[in-house]
Parts: structure tokens; sequence; C-alpha cells
């Protein structure tokens, strides 16, 4: 299988000095679901402000499905679709406009573009905004927007950089949904995402930035597997005690009547349940706290 | 890209901008239409009557010239300005800085623009000239050249406004602080020959001279300075603006971090 994006040796120092990237390797293979996360500031948005040429690197290279971003520039461009953390497109242009233009930039001819633009705003819930002012829409609107504008030109990687940032859960689903559709067609897709559910939904594989290095590059369930200790969310009928201790077990109360209980995996839930009735606690339900991948970024970035 | 794509993508910009400017006519052709006919009106039909002649014509027809080559400069320049620090402001700039055209077709997409905004502003001023005078243009072809050719010079120096502007304020000084204070000092209103020598030859440095002077030659067949001279330097001014225009948009200076 060839690689959608290759990253060797990549370094990036601003013109104030600060060194956002130390010269980190990256390899995303086509067809992956790759996300990329990292605290702010860890270099993420720089990694692709480089790729889509945003930004100019330092050192290193960059390849995009074989095309390097240093002799190849604009064949590399065209594999590309990006959607960025901010808006930005015209506040006065109308959402039909945004995306025939951009199809437009691309070399596409007006009809394609106006295929093309049907198919994507359609797909996205946008058709009947077509004639709207982008400045008008909602703040999901917009993100959809800007998903729809990046696909215009079917690229074959797709790079999105928090593309669900205050998107209301529903909407968050959806857009999932649409995401896992266009991967599974062969869109190689590659997100940063702050909510780390989604990545763990989305994600095959993965790579954490901080502080300009790759921390961990790896594949989901492997990382996944990393996990050593569960957390549990216990509700109770009752008001819990005041000492809510468990011998052997890490407790938490986070509310009058709920407990959080973390064990390690693999251990024996029984001997949660004989210690709290022993207490005379009565569960009511349970659930798993989310969510896994949280609790190993944590560690990942506390180990660094 | 190929040469089919590259001409869609500059076609693109061209079309996105002159709809631009005339979805806000109210902002770029109204005011210059405005303005024009209350000069033609006070200094054409009110003052210019008391004027007399200047250089063997009425004052009216020897001040429309300018006027127009006025209205064409400033639009040609303030669309491309405007136009261009406004996509980077709004960021909307990134649309084409990640697409694959190339920095030719990003540059000459957005010239034409501002040169379809010259041109169009230059037509209307000089359709309201025609209620004050009457224009027998002698020279076609010079007239022609030297509005197109002095579209494009100012179109690329807009632009290159629009690449340092870091707010509006840097967007208007260049078009209130220097050129329209050029275009007053560059004959529009006069003819050098009835300055002082020295401040004759003062505003022999002043570019703006040459242009309005090459574009009443056109039309009224007379002018204070050389033709020819005219023409090389906007040509000369034009190459160095377009050799500027690409080296910022090469090295991606305040465009790219």
């Amino acid at each position: 299988m060839s690689k959608a994006l290759e990253i060797k040796g990549l370094r990036k120092v601003y013109d104030n000095g600060f060194e956002a990237l130390k010269g980190i390797d990256l390899s995303v293979e086509e067809g992956d679901f790759f996300a990329l996360l990292g605290p702010n500031g860890a270099g993420k948005s720089t990694t692709i402000g480089i790729i889509c040429s945003l930004v100019k690197k330092t050192a290193g290279s960059v390849n995009v499905f074989g095309h390097s971003i240093d002799s190849e520039l604009a064949l590399a461009k065209k594999e590309i679709g990006v959607v960025p953390q901010e808006f930005n497109f015209s506040n006065f242009e109308t959402v039909w406009d945004i995306v025939v233009n951009q199809a437009g930039y691309y070399g596409l001819s007006r009809d394609i573009a106006a295929q093309r633009a049907e198919q994507y705003l359609r797909q996205l819930d946008l058709w009947d905004k077509r004639n709207v002012a982008s400045r008008m829409l909602s703040g999901g609107m917009k993100r959809r927007l800007m998903i729809a504008r990046a696909l215009v030109h079917e690229p074959r990687l797709l790079i999105l950089d928090e593309p669900t940032a205050g998107v209301d859960i529903e909407l968050r689903r959806s857009m999932w949904a649409f995401l896992k559709d266009i991967n599974r067609r062969g869109t190689t897709i590659i997100l940063t995402t702050h909510y780390l559910e989604e990545a763990e939904s989305l994600c095959r594989n993965i790579a954490i930035i901080d502080s300009g290095e790759i921390a961990e590059n790896t594949a989901m369930k492997t990382l996944l597997k990393q996990l050593h200790r569960e957390t549990f969310i216990l509700d109770s009928k009752d008001p819990l005690p005041e000492d809510i201790a468990l011998d052997g077990f890490d407790t938490q109360q986070t509310d009058e009547q709920m407990l959080e209980v973390a064990i390690d995996k693999g251990a024996s839930l029984n001997s949660l349940f004989a210690a709290l009735s022993a207490r005379g606690i009565e569960v009511t339900s349970m659930r798993n706290k989310a969510n896994r991948l949280e609790e190993l970024f944590v560690a990942l970035l506390d180990k660094k | 890209m190929t040469a089919r794509e590259q001409w869609i993508a500059f076609a693109t910009i061209v079309r996105k901008e002159i709809r631009r400017f005339l979805r806000i006519w109210m902002q770029t052709l109204l005011p210059p239409a405005i303005t024009m006919s209350l000069y033609f009106v006070i200094f054409g039909a009110l003052i210019g009557s008391r004027i007399g002649e200047m250089g063997g014509f009425s004052y009216m027809e020897f001040v429309v010239p300018g006027l127009i080559m006025m209205s064409v400069i400033t639009n040609a320049y303030s669309n491309v300005v405007s136009s261009f620090f406004g996509a980077k402001f709004q960021r909307f700039v990134e649309e084409i800085l990640v697409s694959p055209m190339s920095n030719n077709t990003v540059l000459w997409g957005y010239v034409l623009g501002g040169v379809a905004r010259g041109l169009l502003v230059g037509l209307i001023v000089t359709l309201l000239s025609l209620f004050f005078t009457r224009l027998h243009i002698q020279h076609t072809l010079v007239t022609v050249a030297i509005v197109l050719m002095t579209s494009v010079m100012f179109s690329l120096a807009g632009f290159i406004n629009a690449v340092y502007a870091n707010n509006f304020d840097d967007v208007s000084i260049v078009p209130v602080f220097v050129l329209t204070p050029l275009t007053y000092l560059g004959g529009v209103f006069y003819s050098i020959d009835m300055l002082p020598e020295f401040w004759a030859n003062v505003s022999r440095l002043n570019p703006m001279l040459y242009i309005v002077n090459a574009f009443r030659y056109g039309v009224l067949g007379v002018s204070d300075v050389d033709v020819g001279t005219a023409f090389a330097m906007v040509a000369v001014f034009t190459l160095l603006a377009y050799g500027y225009c690409m080296h910022l948009l090469n090295s991606g200076k305040r465009l790219r971090q």
C-alpha cells in the first residue's frame, strides 16, 4: 500500500525563534483514518500548515502520495483537501459561490464544479442554504461548508483540523458518519481533535505530538492495549456514606449518589460489588467513564 | 495543472473579482461617478468658463482626460488593494494559497479584476463627461494603450500594498496620501507650461504627469511631455511592479508563515 503522507525530519522555527516542530517523522498509509493529537501549541496546526503550504518549513521533507512539496507542489496540493480550525471563507459570498469557486481554483470546469457542489452540499445538508451568505450560517453549518469546500475537487487526502469544535453532539455524530463513509470509499483522512472520543471512535492509527515531537505513533488498538486501568462510574440508590473508601479500590465520590472506581484491567468486578454490598450500598447503574483514550493521552504526556 | 486548468482558475478569480465590485456598486461605482460629476460642474462649467482656454481647448475639454485617468488609477488600485487585503483579513486568501494554481494565475486574476473596475469607472466618467463637453479622440491606439497599461500598473501596485497592509488604514494611506495628491499635481487641472521653471521641473519628477499627459495626447492630441517617454516609464514601472509582486508570491512573504 502506498503512503498518502510521508514526513521526515520536519522542523519549523518561527521568526520569533519558537521551535514549533523539532524534526518529526510521520507516515500515513493510503486509506487510513489517522488521528493527530496533542495539547494546544503542540505543533499539530503547524504540521498541517506545512503540508498545505500555508506555513514554510525550516527543514525536512513532506511527500503527499509521492509528490514532494518542494519539487512537485502543485501535484501535492491537488491531492489535498483541508478543513482548517478557523473559519476562512468570505462572509459576503454565498455558500454556493464559495464551493464552486474553490472548484475553479483547482481547474474544474463550471459544469463539474456545479455537479460536485450540489452533491456535497446535499450530503452535508446545506443544499437549502446554497444561496445564503456564509455569515448567516450557524457554527455547525460553517464547519460543514468548509468540509464541502475541501471535498469539491475530490482530494485523496482530507485533513481536518478540529472539524467538530463547537458542534453539538447530534451534528457531530452525523459528521462522523459522513467522514467514515468517505473514508470507506477510499479517501485518506487525517484528523486533529480535542474530543478524544472522536479519535477513538473514528481513527485506526494515531500519533500524539507534544512540544514539537512525536510522543507516540501507533495503531489505535495497540495504544488502547497499553491502558492498564479502567474507571467506572456507579450510581447508588441512596446517598453514599461520608467515608466511602473501599479496601483495595481507588475510589472517588463525585456526587452525593455517584462514585468513581478505578480498577486494574482484567480484575474481577465481583469483589468490588461484594465490598459495596458489605457497606450497604445498592448500585442502580454502572458505566465506563469516557474515555479511555483520554486517560492514555494524559499518561503519555505526563510521562514526558 | 494543465494550461486549461490554469485558465479556469484565472477566470474564476476574475469572475469573482468583477462580481465583488458589481455587488458593492454603491461603494465602488457610484462614488467616483458623483465625485467626477461635481468636478465637471465646478471646475469645468462654473470656474472653467471664467478661466478660458488652456492649450487651445476649453478648460472643460482640458480637464476631462485627466479626471478620467484619475478615476482609472484610483479605482484599479483600490480594487486590488481592498479585495486582496480583505481576503487576507478574513483569511480566505488561504483558499487560493492551498490550491495548485500558479502564482502568475493568482496575480493576473486579481490584476484583471482591478483593470476591469478601472476601465468600467473610466467609461462611466467618460459618459458623464459627455453631458458637459464633446470628446473627439485623436489617437485611439495611444488612448487605449495608455489606459490599459496604467490600470495594469496600478493594479499591480495595489497588490503590493495589500500584501504589506496590516489593517484597513494601510489600505487607504496610499490612495489618499500619495495617488490623489500626485494626480492633482500631475497636470490634471493645469498645463505645466503655466508654472515657473523650477516647479515645472519638479513636476517632471511626478510620474502621474506623464500618464495624464499621454492620455490627454490620445484624446486631445496635445501633451506637456514626450508621449514616448510616458509609455516607456509606464512600461518600466509595470515590469518592476510585476517582478516585485511575483517575488512576494514566490517567497510567501507576509502570506505564508
